[in-house]
């Protein structure tokens, strides 16, 4: 366990040092999320009804930023040699770097996501569901991606490969996620909330092994 | 202290990169307190050899096995935990100190150990605070010899210890080995320097 933290103590602290990649992916997401709103007008109906679904594509977007650096910049330093050697299984390396990267993007993403709303005007009834909707399907982007990025680890430019893997890998969790908050924009029953955990909690139980079995043959 | 190794025992192994053999039929054998300096062209299978006792790389022909006090050991995740390695690369992050660095991989590997003192012994207390990237390479070859020597791992595999090292970086590397072996530690090294610290050579690709 201490290994885990070790690890993930590593991770939080080189995203959020100098020219890390937590303030740029929330960066990112504020300046995609601005954006919207001056391309489509200023029709604040209209702009209430779409706001999960920007909010939610913004997000992943701005997850897929940071991705594609999650295992390449151990590989390319020799750590990642490193990490596969030490007491700590790949799979639990592969968690604890997946926890990292959610609580520097995810969790960053969902506590500004409100602020944003109100660019959006949306209906004050929507932004628990907004809240909760990133809160639960945001550790699915970083999990699938994850597994992405271990799989082009070896890839030139695989960043480039990156979103084509993970965006489909992701669009339920978009479909859920701006779902739940147009739910409760019309006040009906949230079930997309619960469809949106159930998959966010299978990426991130299975996305451990996934990634050790993808950086195991990058290795080689 | 991990438990000892007898010896490593490699029989018959022969590795393939892409469709080039690098070598076949090959045997060796090296003893605690051994050190055994492995020799070669470019590209004639040092690292690859290294990577195959490593782990990393998949043997699909011969054997590679650990003679341990506990028994042998033909598994190679299982081998891993008596492997220090010191890679091509130093496995630093440039935006963390050595320090930081060490102090990461100390608590990755759950070892106790004096990092001020390790620091010291390769001449880099100065520089000790200073971002990685801000260093030379042959003073980050010494944090990661450090590492090395901080890992307190007995199977010491080291791809070019020697290289970007001056004189007296050299020397702290034969002295490591020195102790190394002393203490019943066996270790492997890739090199194409002379390695003073060596009790035996052996030549890839030599036939």
């Amino acid at each position: 366990m201490n290994a885990f933290m070790a690890l993930l103590a590593r991770d939080l602290r080189l995203a959020t040092r100098g020219g890390g990649s937590a303030l740029l992916a929330l960066a990112f997401f504020a300046s995609v999320a601005s954006l919207v709103p001056l391309g489509v007008g200023a029709d604040l109906k209209l702009l209430g009804r779409i706001a999960g679904g920007v909010l939610w594509v913004a997000a992943v977007l701005a997850s897929l930023l940071s991705l594609d650096r999650l295992f390449q910049a151990d590989l390319e330093d020799g750590s990642l040699d490193l990490i596969a050697l030490s007491p700590v299984s790949l799979e639990m390396a592969a968690a604890a770097k997946i926890a990292a990267h959610w609580l520097t993007t995810g969790l960053a993403l969902t506590l500004v996501a409100p602020l944003l709303g109100l660019m959006f005007n949306i209906p004050e009834s929507a932004y628990g569901a907004l809240v909760a909707s990133l809160l639960i399907g945001t550790p699915a982007l970083s999990a699938a991606g994850a597994i992405g990025a271990a799989l082009t680890l070896s890839v030139r430019r695989g960043g480039l490969i990156l979103p084509l893997i993970v965006l489909p890998l992701v669009s339920p969790v978009v479909i859920f996620g701006a779902g739940a908050v147009i739910a409760a924009i019309d006040g009906m029953a949230n079930g997309a909330l619960w469809l949106l955990a159930a998959f966010s909690l299978g990426f991130v139980l299975l996305a451990p092994f996934a990634v050790a079995a993808a950086v195991r043959l990058n290795l080689q | 202290m991990p438990p000892h190794i007898q010896a490593l025992t490699v029989s018959g192994l022969a590795c393939r990169r892409g469709h080039r053999v690098l070598f076949r039929e090959l045997s060796f054998a090296v003893r605690a307190g051994e050190v055994l300096a492995l020799e070669g062209a470019n590209g004639a299978g040092k690292t690859s050899l290294l990577r195959q006792i490593a782990g990393f790389l998949a043997v699909e022909m011969g054997g590679i096995a650990i003679t341990s006090d506990t028994g042998d050991i033909a598994d190679a995740e299982e081998r891993g935990a008596f492997i220090g390695w010191l890679g091509h690369h130093d496995g630093l992050k440039p935006q963390m100190s050595p320090r930081e660095n060490l102090a990461f991989y100390t608590g990755l590997y759950g070892t106790a150990g004096d990092i001020d003192a390790a620091l010291g012994e390769v001449g880099l207390s100065r520089a000790a605070d200073l971002p990685a990237q801000y260093l030379s390479a042959g003073q980050r070859r010494r944090a990661a010899l450090a590492r090395l020597i901080l890992s307190h791992r007995s199977l010491w595999l080291m791809d070019e210890p020697l290289a970007a090292l001056d004189a007296e970086g050299k020397a702290l590397v034969n002295a490591a080995l020195e102790a190394h072996r002393a203490n019943g530690g066996i270790a492997i090294a890739a090199t194409h320097e002379k390695l003073d610290a060596a009790t035996a050579t052996m030549r890839l690709g030599a036939a």
